[in-house]
């Protein structure tokens, strides 16, 4: 989409490219326009004043931004890799097929997708404490992103084993593989390969979804930004607060994200995936799940939020 | 079934919030989404840059974070001091960004040779897009559309960390009432299980309604 020819419109002659330099430059003046509102009333609230940002010369201030940043990571650490071995076990047992396993990761997997990762937390910080079983605030982080994101990548898994051709698996039986064989040495590597990118969309999902601990009082990045904006000692710095943590998240979450992107041109790049994108040409999403459709439209995938329902 | 039936008044409100938060957000979401998606896929470079750089600002950024900004920044510095308003704003402003990249994988699921073709057969820039281009874009936007919405609508469950009444926010005002939080919170997993799996059929079933045609 570098100019050239789109689907959607031909390569503009000089009557086009005159129209659409009146409306780029109609684009930039509404941005300038929000932009200059937007920092005219900060300046006139008198955020740009040198005592809102006081608090952040405090050496001690940013130790405990830093120390914040460290429980934001340890609880996405350790809930990815949870997310990613419940994955992979219920993916297995849902692929299996053998009834009692196959079954009860089905519902199991239905049920944990269906409910807000907010009110799973909630169900295991108040909803134990309440009947005795009191959890803290990380556990119950963990545990419940541990469990939204694992149902969430199992169907990624599933979906990925789902589009391999069919003799994949059947050479393995052949050659006289057993089925456990044949799932981790033929089935699983291939379709961890294909769906590497949206695998990893959904561990930034994971991040992204650690900041919800502020609302049952897990002491991360966001719930020492709120401590920060209620000292009134430190004049109350809402806006810089609110900026400094809000950057620090963009920017570990773009580095993860760019971190999927580089996979996922790695991965296109291997002779198998393309033969799987052309197997899905982008004309016909027919028989495509839409996870499948994601990998294979190199969407970024992660808009999803977790929720790549797979319909085949 | 007494936690429902002795504090209606609750269950009623807050299930009224929820789908305030679910209808007006969506609203704001699908409009705003439509602008940007077509700001990401239109010829003029710089709507391309401004709808991308909103989609990968916002998108990098947490919902808990977006409500931050809406409910303790935006006050501050707009003096609007409606909570409701604002949470709506918020998620609508972070649900905007999914719905514009859908609509982006959808267009560019149409090959290009399919608007070169209807072009090459005569056809007007309306009729390329109303009877060529739009109609398989829209077959492969609808599942993973229904997919946004679906996770849209748990998302709203965040509103509750800012005083903001819903479903995920009842257990809250309900303990104060000396009920068990397992309790209401089972019920309210249960709300939303019935809720998404609900919207989960209506996918399936559009999905495969479409999946014939081609």
């Amino acid at each position: 989409m570098s100019g050239g020819a789109s689907v959607l419109y031909d390569v503009p002659g000089p009557k086009a490219i005159a129209r659409n330099r009146i409306l780029g430059g109609l684009v930039v003046v509404v941005v300038l326009a929000a932009f200059a509102f937007t920092i005219f009333r900060l300046a006139d609230s008198g955020q740009f004043s040198a005592e809102k940002w006081e608090a952040f010369t405090y050496p001690f201030i940013w130790q405990n931004i830093g120390l914040a940043l460290l429980r934001t990571l340890s609880a996405f650490v350790l809930s990815a890799v949870g997310a990613l071995v419940l994955g992979f076990l219920l993916a297995v047992a849902r692929l299996s097929t053998v009834r009692v396993l196959s079954i009860p990761a089905t519902v199991v997997t239905e049920v944990l997708r269906a409910i807000p990762v907010l009110v799973l937390m909630m169900l295991l910080y108040y909803g134990f404490g309440s009947i005795g079983v009191p959890m803290s605030s990380f556990a119950a982080v963990v545990i419940a992103l541990i469990a939204y994101n694992g149902s969430v990548l199992a169907e990624v898994f599933r979906a990925g084993v789902e589009s391999l051709p069919k003799g994949q698996g059947e050479a393995g039986f052949a050659i006289g593989m057993t089925s456990r064989q044949v799932m981790n040495l033929i089935l699983m590597p291939q379709a961890v390969r294909a769906m590497m990118p949206v695998i990893i969309a959904q561990l930034v999902v994971t991040l992204k979804d650690t900041a919800l601990g502020f609302v049952i009082t897990y002491n991360e990045l966001l719930y020492y930004a709120r401590y920060l904006m209620s000292q009134t000692t430190l004049g109350n710095p809402i806006i810089p607060s609110i900026l400094i943590i809000g950057a620090i998240y963009i920017i570990l979450c773009l580095l993860l994200s760019w971190l999927a992107h580089t996979v996922q041109k790695r991965t296109s790049r291997s002779v198998k995936v393309k033969v799987k994108v052309a197997a899905h040409h982008p004309g016909n999403p027919g028989g495509a799940t839409d996870t499948q459709m994601m990998a294979a439209q190199d969407v970024g995938t992660d808009d999803q939020t977790g929720h790549s329902q797979a319909g085949g | 079934m007494g936690v429902i039936t002795d504090n209606w008044d609750l269950w009623v409100d807050a299930t009224v919030g929820t789908l305030q938060i679910f209808f007006f957000g969506l609203i704001i979401a699908l409009v705003l989404g439509f602008i940007v998606g077509a700001m990401r896929v239109s010829p003029i470079p710089i709507a391309r840059w401004v709808g991308t750089a909103y989609v990968n600002l916002v998108r990098n950024t947490p919902l808990t974070l977006m409500f931050f900004v809406f409910a303790f920044a935006v006050p501050v510095v707009f003096e609007i001091r409606d909570l409701r308003l604002l949470g709506i704003l918020a998620i609508g402003l972070y649900t905007a960004t999914y719905v514009a990249e859908t609509l982006r994988s959808g267009i560019n699921t149409v090959p290009v040779g399919q608007a070169e073709a209807a072009r090459a057969v005569g056809m007007s820039f309306t009729q390329v897009m109303g009877h060529i281009v739009l109609p398989q874009a829209a077959r492969s936007v609808i599942p993973p559309m229904m997919s946004v919405i679906i996770a849209f609508l748990k998302n709203t469950t965040v509103a509750a960390g800012f005083s903001i009444m819903n479903l995920g926010s009842i257990r809250a005002y309900l303990s104060e009432r000396g009920e068990n939080a397992m309790v209401v919170l089972l019920w309210v997993a249960l709300v939303f299980v019935v809720m998404v799996f609900a919207l989960s059929g209506v996918q399936r079933y559009l999905e495969k309604k479409w999946r014939v045609a081609r």
